[in-house]
């Protein structure tokens, strides 16, 4: 089975160097997205076989480092990610066969970037890890630069490389300081000897600078929602689903199980707070975003909170010795992680077609798309449910647990985590809320209403091969929703290996169980579709009896306005909310204070002819205290460093000969010694 | 083989008399002087190279020998003496680092090649031990001598001195191939001629080989006119605004 996985990585590889001379022609750039299908769907297979059958040994491939060779292994908790990966990489792959006007550019890194992704998710040993996870960091990097004529994107692919590299400067140590101590790199010789002390400490920070800039969370989540609309919309897709979790899987990976499970509650107290500030951050952000792209690049900082708040609780969980708590915490984050993994590309892919078909990504040039794409309005209702967490779809499930995970805080009986329990409980809750009102925002102004520009109006259905890109996930996204039970036992072994041999999945059959078995809590998705049908047929079959007349369509009442003009046929373009206007009252209420939200009504004076104007700003507050600064520091040591260019020949010569004797007595004192 | 043995003393004596003479280059003022203790030097390691062939019975170093002597103890000192003599430099005298600063600099950089190389060859030959010590000295002494000195001839000659180390630690490992002595040669050549017709230009455009005059037309200013424009472009002697 190994060796078939390392085959399909292998296969990918060369698909990426074979997409060079094919990328030139349609019909190639179909291959090779065609090729990127099946492999992923072999990935699907492989990793559903290990969840079930076991993964078996370790495979060592006859290369690798210098030192020795490179590990492969695929247990649970890879398998899991794996799963994740192969789903939302068949998915994108196949919307980007339906649509072959891509940038040619950004052909043939898309299977490398599925290669590194699935090399780093089934690496069995740090070295293996890291190249996977730079390969895919450096061909993310070249897909969001791949249209690079425009100086924004160019902006985001510089900014997406300078994160992509703290986070190679943090991982690197990271495992350094693990390898250091235990003496190899394989994760068998990493386990057997955990940190303690201040190089655990170490290891905690470093792994949460380097993982947790990859996967967005605060403070390092700025890149998110600038390189998501540079790169191209299935490649974005992969980037929320798949490339996020694969930082969450590393994360996960080292912090949960090569550091041992003898870490003390405190650990999960990092991950539980950056994650509940994150999500409410991502959700508040999503609030305001008036770019759908933007807007769901936020909504994806806001769920890797959430993932991260279950991992740190089942850290500290563990910590505290109670077993079935943590596999509680840690199978509300696996689930969230595939949850939000296939309906987030699903979201990200009706972006996609949404800009090819209606011209833009601005929410206030769209609007009443569900008349020109019912299917893509259909498809996109289910993830945006999903997103906004309403029962029976997938979110809720995950976020039900989720919740569930953090009500249970108290039971550590430490006052203080209690207390930060009880405050990520009010802070995941708040997200959950600002994301639905996030999501009903994006689906209300995108599909309802009426066209708000020309070429909106001239919005049309998306093609087959488009279409069934849409429903594959939108069924899925049903289908997770409906059977969280039977996943969560599907996800059994990446609770073992997260978590020791006696770690249980929180799931009876179809039903999700909340608490420990003392507090009963259950999630019925079956039972509650059921009466959820029963419900809304009852109140059909009401409505039919209160009102025996035949439906019939009035005018629509516009505000208060007068009908608009004849030149004016998609209706006075004031009379329908913008997206400004409904963020309004959440930028007024929490953007003040946490975005630096500005208003400024600029009105003429009496007698003045100009138009009055209004403008409504905010700013990310990371930019403001960690991007600027960073930038100011570079160019001033970048200012430092052109000095030297202005050198004599001298001088120059003395710098090299100074250099020659400070590294010889060095070696004189290292001898010495 | 050690202390108090022939063909020890004699190899040691020949390296420490390339010290010297390093140390003599480091000391002179005058470029003809300078010259001379080159050329001397060049001999020196002719015989140096011609004594290790004797003692390792190697016959290939008796050809290194000779084109040591050849190149450097005639027929390069001999082209510096015609360049010198057509820029008419007999009797410049140059002062970048006063005479007593730049010897003390010498002995501590000796010290430091001691330093170094005594301990990481406690395996090794007594002979091959001092000869690399030696030979490392002579190579920073040269570099010294590049950066110590304004006058292009003298820094062609540090660099050309800096050479003259390392063959002398070629010559002192046995079993080094003839074609990497023979190469480096080759390479000393070229970078000989690189030099002088460096040398040249220098000359011919800012009136003086002090390496200096060139400070003034570099960077990427607007004032800057000679890069890339080629010879045709009159020199210009003002520098930046």
């Amino acid at each position: 089975m190994l060796t078939a996985l390392s085959l399909v990585i292998g296969g990918l590889l060369l698909l990426g160097l074979a997409a060079v001379p094919l990328a030139r022609r349609p019909a190639g750039v179909r291959v090779v997205h065609g090729g990127c299908v099946v492999a992923c769907l072999l990935l699907v297979v492989l990793a559903a076989w290990a969840l079930l059958a076991g993964g078996g040994g370790v495979l060592a491939l006859p290369f690798g480092p210098p030192w020795g060779r490179a590990l492969l292994a695929l247990d649970g908790l890879s398998a899991w990610f794996l799963l994740l990966l192969g789903v939302t990489g068949a998915i994108a792959s196949l919307y980007a066969m339906a649509h072959p006007a891509a940038q040619p550019g950004a052909v043939p890194p898309f299977p490398l970037f599925l290669a590194g992704m699935a090399m780093a998710v089934v690496a069995a040993d740090a070295f293996t890890l890291m190249f996977g996870f730079e390969l895919m960091s450096l061909a993310s990097w070249a897909l969001v630069a791949a249209d690079h004529q425009q100086a924004e994107n160019r902006r985001a692919a510089r900014l997406y490389l300078m994160m992509a590299a703290l986070s190679a400067a943090c991982l690197v140590p990271a495992f350094g300081l693990l390898a250091g101590h235990a003496g190899g790199f394989s994760f068998a010789a990493l386990r057997a000897a955990p940190p303690t002390g201040w190089l655990a400490g170490g290891v905690l920070l470093l792994g949460l600078l380097g993982a947790g800039g990859k996967a967005g969370l605060a403070p390092l989540h700025v890149w998110l929602p600038l390189a998501h609309p540079a790169a191209p919309s299935h490649v974005s897709a992969l980037m929320s689903g798949a490339m996020t979790k694969v930082a969450l899987y590393v994360l996960a990976r080292l912090l949960l199980d090569l550091c041992g499970p003898a870490q003390p509650l405190w650990w999960g107290v990092p991950l539980l707070v950056v994650g509940a500030c994150t999500a409410v951050l991502g959700a508040l952000r999503a609030n305001l975003e008036d770019d759908t792209k933007v807007l769901l690049a936020c909504s994806t900082i806001e769920n890797v909170g959430l993932i991260a708040i279950g991992l740190g609780l089942a850290l500290a969980f563990r910590g505290a010795d109670l077993g079935p708590l943590a596999a509680l915490a840690a199978g509300a984050a696996l689930l969230h992680a595939l949850n939000h993994g296939v309906f987030k590309t699903l979201l990200f892919l009706v972006a996609g077609s949404v800009l090819h078909s209606a011209g833009s990504r601005r929410i206030d040039r769209l609007g009443g798309l569900i008349h020109a794409m019912p299917v893509t309005a259909g498809c996109a209702l289910v993830g945006i449910a999903a997103a906004a967490s309403l029962p029976p779809l997938s979110g809720f499930a995950s976020e039900w647990l989720l919740l569930q995970a953090l009500l249970a805080g108290w039971r550590t009986g430490d006052i203080g985590f209690q207390v930060l329990a009880a405050a990520g409980t009010a802070l995941a809750a708040m997200a959950a809320a600002l994301a639905a009102a996030a999501m009903v925002r994006l689906f209300g102004l995108v599909f309802l209403g009426r066209p708000r520009t020309p070429r909106g109006a001239g919005a049309h259905e998306v093609g087959r091969l488009e279409r069934w890109a849409l429903i594959i996930p939108a069924g899925l996204t049903l289908l997770l929703g409906l059977l969280p039970g039977p996943l969560l036992g599907l996800a059994q072994p990446a609770l073992v290996a997260l978590l020791g041999p006696a770690a249980m999945a929180p799931a009876r059959g179809f039903a999700l169980l909340g608490g420990n078995g003392e507090v009963a809590a259950w999630y019925l998705p079956l039972a509650l579709l059921l009466v959820l049908l029963v419900a809304g047929l009852l109140v059909a079959l009401a409505v039919r009896a209160r009102s025996p007349l035949e439906t019939r369509r009035g005018p629509v009442w516009n505000c208060g306005f007068i009908n608009p003009p004849d030149f004016l046929p998609f209706g006075d373009p004031l009379s329908q909310p913008t997206a400004g206007g409904i963020a309004q009252p959440l930028r007024r209420m929490l953007g003040t204070s946490l975005l630096g939200a500005r208003e400024a009504v600029d009105m003429p004076r009496p007698g003045e002819t100009r138009a009055a104007g209004y403008t409504a700003s905010f700013a990310d507050p990371a930019f403001g205290w960690l991007v600027l600064p960073a930038a100011r520091l570079r160019d001033a040591v970048a200012a430092q460093c052109e000095k030297l260019r202005d050198f004599t020949i001298r001088r120059c010569l003395s710098l090299g000969f100074g250099t020659l004797l400070a590294l010889l007595a060095l070696l004189a004192w290292l001898e010495a010694h | 083989m050690t202390f108090g043995q022939l063909p020890y003393d004699i190899a040691h004596l020949l390296g420490g008399a390339m010290l010297l003479l390093s140390f003599v280059l480091l000391y002179q003022r005058r470029v003809q002087a300078v010259i001379n203790a080159f050329a001397w030097q060049g001999g020196v390691l002719a015989l140096a190279a011609a004594w290790q062939g004797a003692m390792q019975g190697a016959p290939e170093l008796y050809l290194t020998a000779v084109i040591a002597f050849v190149a450097k103890a005639v027929l390069i000192p001999l082209a510096l003496r015609v360049i010198v003599r057509r820029m008419n430099l007999h009797r410049s005298v140059e002062t970048a680092l006063g005479i007593g600063a730049s010897m003390m600099a010498g002995v501590a950089v000796v010290a430091l090649a001691i330093l170094v190389v005594l301990p990481i060859t406690a395996g090794a030959r007594a002979i091959a031990r001092e000869d690399l010590a030696l030979a490392l000295s002579v190579v920073l002494l040269g570099m010294l001598m590049m950066i110590t000195r304004r006058n292009a001839i003298s820094q062609v000659v540090g660099l050309m001195s800096l050479e003259n180390g390392l063959v002398l630690a070629a010559v002192g490992v046995a079993g080094m191939p003839l074609v990497v002595e023979l190469s480096t040669a080759a390479l000393v050549l070229v970078v000989f001629v690189v030099a002088g017709v460096f040398v040249f230009q220098i000359r011919e455009r800012f009136d003086s080989v002090d390496t200096a005059a060139l400070e003034s037309h570099r960077g990427e200013g607007a004032g800057d006119g000679w890069r890339g424009e080629g010879a045709s472009e009159a020199p210009r002697g003002g520098g930046q605004p």
